[in-house]
């Protein structure tokens, strides 16, 4: 009854606030699933604010290159930006999001209120400041699922445990997963030759880097010398890092299905509901999706959130997006109505409802929660281990490198993990070098 | 009845009229070329020399607000030391010169093939062109499809043919394959093109040539090379220029296929140059290459004209 005459009372402030001019809004953002829950939530914000809320969605393979040309020109198309991580340091820095501590500050908006992990990552610019340029909207992380009805076969159960003296059951380390990836791999299941596992190899965007990071953190990869920033050396390429792109190389050459050498997030969705693997890397937004699959859904699937290294350690590659006001926009007070209406713990109880994952602590430390969906603990349990690539304003120029020197060695073959991981200190160097970091 | 001229003369004022009058023909003739050439000046000129510029500066389209700093040839020399830019021009070399050759042979010889009368001649011309009909977006698509090592019908006729396990390759994910697997499928798709450009040289042919060489009893093999060939070849040639412009600027295609990967083993100099400009952002290092490009493609174009002009003028 309270929460309800809270929403009342809110929705009244904000139709008070925009009821001298009703705008036409547009946000943008990339076209996945959770995109369309934000279109049946934003309906409620229509009707409450009497703005129109127009979207902009544009597949996650060619998102960075639409948006940032679309920031970067100055352009007016989008009046709200939920955007990558990564772009914040460049957005902020070059004055293409505003900053929104004061708004913050105005309308009770706490970042206290959010996951920590999120702020970090979706709003603080610089790091570990408290600079911020977005509310943090959808927490995301990349994790696993895998075939619990074929996990839960007695005559697999029976075989594995003989080969490997335990039982057939989510992996605690990453040994583990390869070798239920190669357990699976090629086997014959209902007549179907199924493969080990699903991961990300994809060239174009940011594919490889995700998959890689996801694996090489907790092999003890670290992006620089926690006492000097930016230097590389001996951290990008540490000898554990190598180890875990080896890693990494070897569970794409021995364990995915044939022609996987270009593979991100669709990719691996598709093989996963057509059974091709018994195991599938993939952020957790993809998770609402399998569990109502009719071919995977249910009790079919299972989830984890990524298993340890060889010394213990466990992180996992963060997803996700802060939604920004664009400064180019005419409308930045109306977006900012937006903004504040997200904000509300009843609407993003409903967002996370819809689909939406939210990083509003009140909703994810609901008691709830965990229990509300199959997939709500393991998504707790990733985003409590992440870690985020550089967020840097040249971060394009540096997940281009990555994108290179990954995609050569781990699909193309080509020299050695240690060559990879050194020719990417070399290159981070160059661009870390021409920013005048040095 | 005043003609079409008259009647312009009547319906213009008197006053322009005697104003037009009052011009010279230089004059008259420069105002109707003016709009083109300030077309030309905006479109083409205004930007390549824009570009020059930019080429010698540190400018980047995501700094606005950062200083512009003139960097002189730095841009240029970092192009042509980086062993990445040079992969590339080997591997759009390889495309360049596969593509061209396959082109030509298979195109000159369907030209032949379709130039003799036979039945459904017609059909057969409207089938084989269509590829070239589609987008290449589209064609590189459905490829995918094609080179998907468990369901593609293309792994499962090489299989058919070789006995090999279909799912045993990948043409797209293989070093050794893919560069095969992109030339695969742009002479697939623009052959055609080829052809029907060999088969206007054909046909261009008078028939009287071959009505004399008959009577000179010349064999079919000595017409082909003495008269088909020398004939034909200027339409061959004009066949490989546009070819070889349309491909040295390959993009879509190859981007649908394979992304540039394996690593960079497809990764030719157009999808270099994009990463440069619109990934990376180095504004004033990827006009320097495109510069680079340009001069490599008119210089090389040039050369090639005044070779077809002198075969066309033999």
């Amino acid at each position: 009854m309270n929460a309800k005459l809270l929403l009342t009372t809110a929705s009244v402030a904000i139709m008070a606030m925009s009821a001298a001019k009703a705008e036409d809004l547009t946000l943008c953002w990339a076209a996945w699933d959770p995109a369309n829950a934000l279109i049946e939530l934003s309906k409620e914000y229509e009707a409450q604010s009497g703005n129109t809320m127009h979207f902009e969605f544009v597949p996650w393979t060619s998102f960075a290159d639409r948006m940032l040309n679309e920031l970067n020109s100055g352009g007016k198309l989008c009046d709200l930006m939920i955007g990558d991580s990564q772009w914040i340091g460049g957005a902020a820095e070059n004055g293409q999001y505003i900053k929104l501590n004061d708004f913050f500050d105005a309308n009770g908006i706490k970042m206290d209120d959010f996951i920590p992990a999120t702020v970090t990552g979706y709003a603080e610019w610089p790091k570990g400041t408290p600079n911020y340029w977005a509310l943090p909207a959808f927490g995301d992380v990349v994790g696993w699922t895998y075939r619990k009805d074929w996990f839960a076969r007695p005559e697999l159960q029976a075989e594995f445990k003989e080969k490997y003296a335990r039982d057939l059951a989510p992996p605690a380390t990453f040994d583990e997963l390869k070798q239920i990836a190669e357990f699976f791999q090629n086997r014959q299941i209902d007549g179907k030759t199924v493969y080990g596992a699903s991961i990300y190899t994809e060239r174009g965007s940011e594919g490889i880097t995700m998959g890689v990071m996801d694996v090489l953190y907790s092999f003890g990869f670290k992006y620089d010398n926690p006492e000097k920033p930016y230097d590389m050396e001996g951290f990008v390429n540490s000898e554990s890092a190598v180890k875990g792109l080896e890693f990494y190389k070897s569970l794409y050459d021995c364990c995915v299905p044939p022609g996987s050498s270009n593979g991100y997030m669709g990719e691996g969705v598709d093989a996963y509901k057509s059974g091709q693997v018994a195991l599938q890397m993939n952020f957790a937004f993809t998770w609402p999706g399998f569990n109502t699959d009719a071919n995977v859904g249910g009790d079919k699937t299972g989830y984890f959130a990524n298993p340890a290294g060889p010394n213990g350690d466990k992180f996992a590659q963060l997803g996700g997006q802060g939604i920004s006001v664009v400064a180019a926009s005419d409308k930045q007070d109306a977006a900012l109505t937006y903004i504040k209406w997200f904000a509300q713990p009843e609407v993003q109880a409903k967002w996370w409802k819809l689909g939406g994952y939210s990083a509003l602590r009140a909703v994810v430390e609901d008691p709830g929660f965990a229990t509300s969906q199959p997939y709500a603990q393991t998504f707790l349990d990733s985003m409590a281990i992440v870690k985020d690539f550089w967020a840097e304003p040249s971060y394009a120029t540096l997940m281009q490198s990555s994108q290179k020197w990954f995609h050569d060695y781990v699909v193309a073959g080509n020299g050695t993990a240690k060559e990879a991981l050194d020719g990417l200190v070399v290159d981070w160097h160059a661009t870390f070098e021409e920013e005048g970091k040095y | 009845m005043p003609d079409p001229f008259q009647r312009a003369a009547l319906a213009t004022p008197p006053k322009l009229a005697h104003q037009i009058r009052g011009l010279s023909d230089r004059t008259i003739a420069w105002l109707f070329v003016a709009p083109t050439i300030f077309l030309l000046l905006a479109v083409n000129i205004f930007p390549l020399i824009w570009t020059i510029r930019l080429s010698l500066t540190n400018f980047r389209t995501n700094r606005p607000n950062n200083a512009v700093e003139w960097v002189g040839i730095e841009n240029y020399r970092k192009i042509l030391t980086n062993p990445d830019t040079w992969a590339s021009l080997q591997a759009t070399a390889h495309f360049l010169v596969w593509t061209i050759t396959l082109q030509v042979l298979i195109g000159f010889s369907l030209a032949y093939l379709i130039n003799k009368k036979f039945r459904s001649n017609d059909l057969w011309t409207t089938l084989i062109v269509l590829p070239m009909m589609l987008s290449p977006a589209v064609v590189g698509n459905f490829w995918t499809f094609l080179y998907q090592p468990q369901i593609g019908l293309f792994n499962y006729f090489i299989a058919f043919l070789t006995g090999a396990d279909p799912a045993s390759f990948s043409m797209i994910g293989e070093v050794a394959l893919a560069p095969w697997a992109i030339i695969i499928v742009d002479t697939w798709m623009w052959t055609p093109f080829v052809m029907l450009i060999c088969l206007a040289g054909l046909r261009s042919i008078p028939p009287s040539i071959y009505e004399a060489a008959e009577c000179d009893r010349a064999s079919k093999w000595r017409q082909f090379w003495t008269i088909t060939l020398p004939m034909a070849l200027p339409f061959l040639m004009l066949a490989v220029l546009f070819r070889g412009i349309e491909n040295f600027k390959m993009f879509d295609l190859v981007v649908q296929l394979t992304g540039g990967g394996p690593g960079a083993t497809t990764q030719l100099t157009s999808i270099d140059l994009k990463r440069e400009a619109f990934e990376k952002w180095r504004t004033g290092y990827a006009s320097a290459y495109a510069v680079i490009l340009f001069v490599t493609v008119f210089g090389l174009a040039s050369i090639y004209v005044k070779a077809l002009n002198k075969v066309k003028d033999r």
